[in-house]
C-alpha cells in the first residue's frame, strides 16, 4: 500500500497512514464477518445434531419390569382341552390379572407393601396383557407353566428414569403418583425393574396415544424399505435410460429442449406438489389404495428422477469421447459403444447419484402426508409384492405423527426415530462416498 | 391372476424367448449355410423385447383405464334419488368402493362363498355384520342400490382383471410367436433390437414431460372444480381464512400468502448474508484445513431431511425463542411463530445460497481480480467493488432459487410456524402458510366434493405457479450470466 502514498503526495504521511489503517481495519472486519458466517453455519449443524441427539438418545434405553408369570389354566383355559378356539375367547382383560397377581406376589416376597395392587399394576404398560395373550395363543402348551417375562414399564415410570417425570410433577399428574415412583425405586433396588437397550423400538408397531412406551418403528421401517425398493427398481432404469438418450442420442430439437426444461423445473418443484399429484392421479384417478407403499414409491420415484437424471448425465459426460471413438473405430454400433463401454465406465457415478437420490427420497415427508401415510397403522404389511398395497407408515412420517401427540414422551420417540433416520442416511451417503472414492476414474 | 404373477409369467416367457430365439437363429444358419447378419444373441434379444415390453405396457395402461370404465358404468347404476341432498355422486361412489373392498375382505376371511353373494342369497344386513367382523365399518345408512352397485363394481373389477390377464399374456404369446417366426439368418436382428431399445430410451425421457403434464392437469382440473363451488374473486382477494366443515367457509388466500412470504423473508434475511459470506470466505480467505472441514459440514446441512429441521424448531428452537426472547419482551407467548420457522428455514437454505454463490464467484474471471489487486485494492475491496458487482446477476439468480425453495418448504412450517391464519406484523406470532394449509386440508378427511378440500388444489396451483415463475426467472438469469463470461 506504500505505492498509494506515493501516488497522492498532496496528503500528509499521517493522513495516508490513517487511511491505510482504516482500510486494513475494514479488511479485518470483512474477514471476521466471513469467519462468523462460517461459524454460524457449522454451529447450526452442530446445534441441530446435538439437540436431536440430546432429546432422542434416551429412546434407546427402556425401563423393563421382570416378572415370573404363572399362566393360570383356571383363567386362560377353563376347559383344559388346550383348544385354541376356546383360549382365544379370553380377551386381553383376562390376562391383566395374571400380571397384577405376579407383581403382587413379587412385592410380597420382598416385603414391599403400602400400595394397593391396582396402583402397583399401573407401573406396567397397558400394552403388556395383549403381548401376553399373543404369547399364549402362539404357544398354548405354555399354559400352566411359570414363565419369566420382561414387561415394559409404563411411560411415566420410564420417564421418571429419564428425568422427564419428577416427584413434583407426579403430584400434579393424574396418570402417576409419587407413591408409584417410590415403589418403582424400591423395585429397582430389588432388581425387578431394570433399564436396558430398547430393541423393541425397532420392531414394535406404533402404539396408541396413552402408551408411548410401546411405540416403535417396525411398521415405519418396513414401509420405508418397501418404498425405497420401488423407487430403486423404477427410477434407476428409467433415469439411466432417459439420461442415455438425452446425453448420447438426442438431436437438438424442440422435443429435447422441452424435456430438458422440464427436468430442470421438476427438480425445483416443491415436494408437496408431488404429493398432490399422487393424491389426484394415483389414488383418485387410478384407484390405488391410500397409505400404501406403492403410491408412496411412485410419488417418490417421480420426485427422485430429476436428481438421478442430472447425476447420470454428469457421469456420462465425464467419460471421455476417446472411449466412444475407439469403440466405434473397431466397428461397434453406437448402441454397443454406449452400453458396452460408456455406461459401465459411468456406473460408479450413476450409482452415487442414485444413492443420493434415494437418500433424499427416504427423508421426504410432505408428499407422503397427502397420500394418507399418516394413518395410524398397527398391522405389519404383508411380504412383497402384496405388501406394497397394504397400509404402512414411513420413517419421517412416523416422526411427524409422533409430534402431533399430546404426551411429551412421544417427542422423545420422535427424536429417537430421527436418529434412526439419520443413521440410515449416513450409511447411504457413506456408501456413495466409498463408491466414488474406490471406483470413480479421473480421466 | 395378480399383477405380480402376470409380470412373472411375462418375464419367464421373455427369458424363454431369448433362449429359443437364439437357438433358432443358430440352427437356421447352420441348416441353410447362410451366415447370420448379427451376433446370435441379438436374435434372442429381439424375441425377448417384443415379448415383454408391449405386454407390460399394455398391463400398465389397462391398470390406469379399467377403473375409469368401471366407475362410469357403475355410476350409471346409481339413481339420483340415492344421492343425498347437497351431496355429490363422488361421495356415493366412495361408499361403493368401500363396500366393494369390504365384500372382498368378507369373502377372503369368512366361509361365505362367491356364488352365495352373487345369487343374492345373503341380504345386505348379514353382509354388513360380516363386514364389521372383518373390520370394515360402514358409516350411515346404505341404500340397496348402492349395495347392488358395489356388487357390480366388484364383478366388473373381477372381469376386468380376468380380461387383463388374458389380454396381456395373449399379447406376449402372440408377439413371441410372431418374432420367433421372423427369425432367419438374413434378418438384421441387431438393427431391430437397437431401434427398439432406442424407442424405449426416448419413452423413458418423456416421463419428465408426463410428470409435468400430470401435475398441471391434476392441479388445474380440481382448481376449476373448486372455482365452480367457490368464487375465484373471494379466493384471491379475501383476507379471511376460516374453513368450516359444515359449509359457509371463508377461504381467502391472502393471509396464507402473507405468512408464506413473511416466513420466507425471514429465512432469506438469514440465509443470504450468511450464505454469501460463507461462499466468499471459503473461496478467498479460508486455509485448506478449514475449507476441507467447513465445506462438507455446510453441505451436510442441505442433506438433512426437512422433518429434522421441523422437529428442531418444534421441540428446541421454538420453546427457546418463547422463553428467552418473546415472553421476557412481552411480544408473544407461542412457541410456534414466524421467527421460529423463518430462522430454522434460513439455516436450511444457507447451503443452497452458499454453494450456488460459490460457483458464481468462481466463474468471475481471474483477470478481473488481478486487475483490481494491481491497482492496490485490498482483498475485501476487490470482493466488494469488483467481484460482487460482476457476479450480481448470478447471485440474484441464486437468491431467487433459494426463495422458491423457501416458499415451497413444508415440514418446517408445519411444525414451526403454527396453524392460525392471520395478517400480522409481529414475527413472534404464529402464522400459517400455503403449504401448511395444503397439508391440513388434505390430510384429515379426503372427501372430494367440498370446497374445503378442493381449495388445497387451488393453493397447490398458486404455489406451483409462484415457484415455477421464480425458477424460470432464476435459471434464465443464471444462464445469461454464465454466457457473459464464457
Amino acid at each position: 500500500m506504500t505505492d498509494m502514498t506515493a501516488a497522492t503526495p498532496a496528503k500528509s504521511p499521517s493522513a495516508s497512514e490513517a487511511r491505510t489503517r482504516r482500510r486494513n481495519a475494514s479488511e479485518r472486519r470483512f474477514r471476521l464477518m466471513g469467519l462468523i458466517a462460517v461459524a454460524i453455519g457449522v454451529l447450526a449443524l452442530v446445534g441441530l445434531l446435538v439437540s436431536i441427539f440430546a432429546n432422542g438418545a434416551s429412546t434407546f434405553r427402556q425401563t423393563y419390569i421382570t416378572l415370573d408369570i404363572y399362566l393360570d389354566p383356571a383363567r386362560l383355559d377353563k376347559s383344559g382341552a388346550r383348544d385354541i378356539e376356546e383360549i382365544s375367547k379370553v380377551s386381553t382383560f383376562g390376562y391383566a390379572p395374571l400380571i397384577e397377581d405376579s407383581l403382587a406376589a413379587a412385592m410380597a416376597e420382598r416385603g414391599l407393601t403400602g400400595i394397593d395392587a391396582d396402583d402397583a399394576a399401573d407401573l406396567i404398560s397397558g400394552e403388556e396383557p395383549a403381548m401376553l395373550r399373543r404369547y399364549v395363543l402362539n404357544d398354548p402348551s405354555q399354559i400352566g407353566e411359570t414363565v419369566e417375562f420382561n414387561l415394559l414399564a409404563s411411560g411415566r415410570i420410564d420417564g421418571y428414569y429419564k428425568g422427564r417425570v419428577t416427584m413434583a410433577s407426579a403430584e400434579l399428574d393424574r396418570n402417576v403418583s409419587p407413591e408409584q415412583l417410590m415403589l418403582a425405586d424400591e423395585l429397582k433396588e430389588a432388581g425387578i425393574l431394570t433399564t436396558r437397550f430398547n430393541w423393541d423400538f425397532f420392531t414394535n408397531p406404533d402404539a396408541s396415544d396413552t402408551r408411548p412406551e410401546a411405540a416403535g418403528l417396525g411398521v415405519a421401517i418396513l414401509g420405508s424399505l418397501y418404498m425405497m425398493l420401488i423407487v430403486l427398481v423404477l427410477s434407476l432404469p428409467i433415469g439411466v435410460a432417459a439420461s442415455i438418450y438425452l446425453e448420447e442420442f438426442a438431436p437438438r430439437n424442440r422435443l429435447t429442449d422441452l424435456i430438458e426444461v422440464n427436468i430442470a423445473n421438476l427438480a425445483a418443484v416443491p415436494s408437496i406438489v408431488f404429493g398432490i399429484l399422487g393424491l389426484a392421479v394415483f389414488i383418485n384417478f387410478v384407484g390405488l389404495p391410500q397409505s400404501a407403499p406403492v403410491v408412496g414409491g411412485l410419488v417418490l420415484t417421480l420426485m427422485t428422477l430429476p436428481t438421478i437424471i442430472i447425476a447420470t448425465r454428469a457421469a456420462l459426460k465425464a467419460v471421455p469421447p476417446s472411449i466412444r471413438d475407439a469403440a466405434l473405430g473397431v466397428g461397434a454400433s453406437k448402441m454397443q459403444a454406449i452400453f458396452h463401454h460408456v455406461v459401465p465406465l459411468a456406473m460408479p457415478g450413476i450409482l452415487t447419484g442414485t444413492i443420493i437420490g434415494l437418500a433424499q427420497a427416504l427423508g421426504e415427508t410432505a408428499p407422503l402426508l397427502l397420500i394418507g401415510m399418516v394413518a395410524f397403522v398397527r398391522e405389519y404389511p404383508a411380504g412383497p409384492p402384496e405388501g406394497f398395497f397394504d397400509p404402512a407408515s414411513a420413517l419421517p412420517v412416523q416422526v411427524y405423527n409422533w409430534t402431533q401427540r399430546g404426551d411429551p414422551a412421544f417427542f422423545e420417540r420422535a427424536s429417537g426415530a430421527i436418529i434412526v433416520l439419520l443413521v440410515f442416511l449416513l450409511f447411504m451417503n457413506l456408501i456413495a462416498i466409498i463408491l466414488r472414492r474406490r471406483f470413480e476414474r479421473r480421466w | 391372476m395378480s399383477v405380480g404373477s402376470i409380470v412373472l409369467v411375462v418375464l419367464v416367457l421373455a427369458a424363454l424367448g431369448y433362449f429359443f430365439g437364439r437357438r433358432r437363429a443358430v440352427a437356421a444358419s447352420a441348416k441353410s449355410g447362410v451366415k447370420l447378419h448379427s451376433l446370435s444373441g441379438y436374435y434372442g434379444q429381439t424375441v425377448a423385447l417384443f415379448t415383454a415390453v408391449p405386454a407390460l405396457l399394455l398391463m400398465v395402461a389397462w391398470l390406469f383405464v379399467q377403473p375409469i370404465i368401471i366407475e362410469s358404468r357403475v355410476s350409471d347404476m346409481i339413481p339420483d334419488s340415492v344421492i343425498p341432498q347437497g351431496g355429490a355422486l363422488s361421495l356415493v361412489m366412495s361408499d361403493v368402493r368401500q363396500i366393494a373392498g369390504g365384500l372382498d375382505a368378507v369373502l377372503a376371511n369368512t366361509e361365505l362363498s362367491e356364488e352365495a353373494l352373487n345369487s343374492g342369497e345373503v341380504d345386505f344386513t348379514t353382509i354388513r355384520a360380516r363386514m364389521a367382523e372383518v373390520g370394515v365399518a360402514l358409516a350411515g345408512d346404505v341404500p340397496q342400490e348402492v349395495y347392488e352397485a358395489a356388487k357390480a363394481y366388484r364383478q366388473g373389477a373381477d372381469i376386468g382383471r380376468l380380461m387383463m390377464t388374458v389380454a396381456v399374456i395373449g399379447l406376449a404369446l402372440g408377439l413371441l410367436a410372431w418374432s420367433m417366426r421372423r427369425i432367419e439368418p438374413r434378418m438384421r436382428a441387431r438393427n431391430v433390437s437397437e431401434n427398439f431399445v432406442q424407442a424405449l430410451l426416448i419413452g423413458s425421457s418423456t416421463i419428465a414431460i408426463l410428470t409435468t403434464v400430470g401435475i398441471v392437469f391434476s392441479l388445474v382440473f380440481e382448481t376449476i372444480n373448486f372455482f365452480k363451488l367457490y368464487p375465484a374473486s373471494e379466493f384471491f382477494f379475501s383476507t379471511v381464512w376460516n374453513p368450516q366443515f359444515r359449509g359457509g367457509s371463508d377461504l381467502g388466500i391472502l393471509p396464507l400468502l402473507w405468512g408464506t412470504l413473511y416466513v420466507s423473508l425471514v429465512a432469506l434475511l438469514v440465509a443470504v448474508p450468511v450464505g454469501l459470506m460463507i461462499a466468499i470466505y471459503l473461496a478467498d480467505y479460508a486455509g485448506s484445513t478449514l475449507r476441507s472441514f467447513a465445506k462438507p459440514a455446510i453441505e451436510v446441512l442441505a442433506g438433512i431431511p426437512t422433518i429434522v429441521y421441523g422437529l428442531f424448531a418444534l421441540i428446541t428452537f421454538g420453546p427457546f425463542l418463547r422463553d428467552w426472547i418473546a415472553q421476557p419482551l412481552g411480544l408473544g407467548s407461542s412457541s410456534s411463530s414466524v421467527l421460529t420457522a423463518g430462522l430454522v428455514m434460513g439455516v436450511m437454505i444457507i447451503p443452497f445460497v452458499s454453494s450456488l454463490s460459490d460457483d458464481i464467484i468462481n466463474a468471475v474471471p481471474q483477470a478481473m481480480r488481478d486487475g483490481s489487486y494491481a491497482l492496490g485494492a485490498t482483498q475485501s475491496e476487490t470482493i466488494k467493488r469488483v467481484i460482487l458487482p460482476a457476479a450480481l446477476p448470478g447471485i440474484v439468480g441464486a437468491i431467487l432459487l433459494a426463495a422458491s425453495r423457501a416458499i415451497g418448504e413444508t415440514m418446517i412450517v408445519v411444525l414451526g410456524a403454527g396453524a392460525a391464519a392471520r395478517l400480522d406484523l409481529n414475527p413472534f406470532e404464529a402464522m400459517t402458510t400455503v403449504t401448511v394449509k395444503i397439508v391440513s386440508q388434505l390430510t384429515g378427511d379426503t372427501e372430494f366434493a367440498s370446497p374445503e378440500t378442493l381449495v388445497a388444489f387451488a393453493l397447490g396451483l398458486t404455489l406451483f405457479v409462484i415457484t415455477l415463475g421464480l425458477n424460470v426467472l432464476a435459471l434464465y438469469i443464471v444462464r445469461r450470466y454464465r454466457e457473459q463470461y464464457e
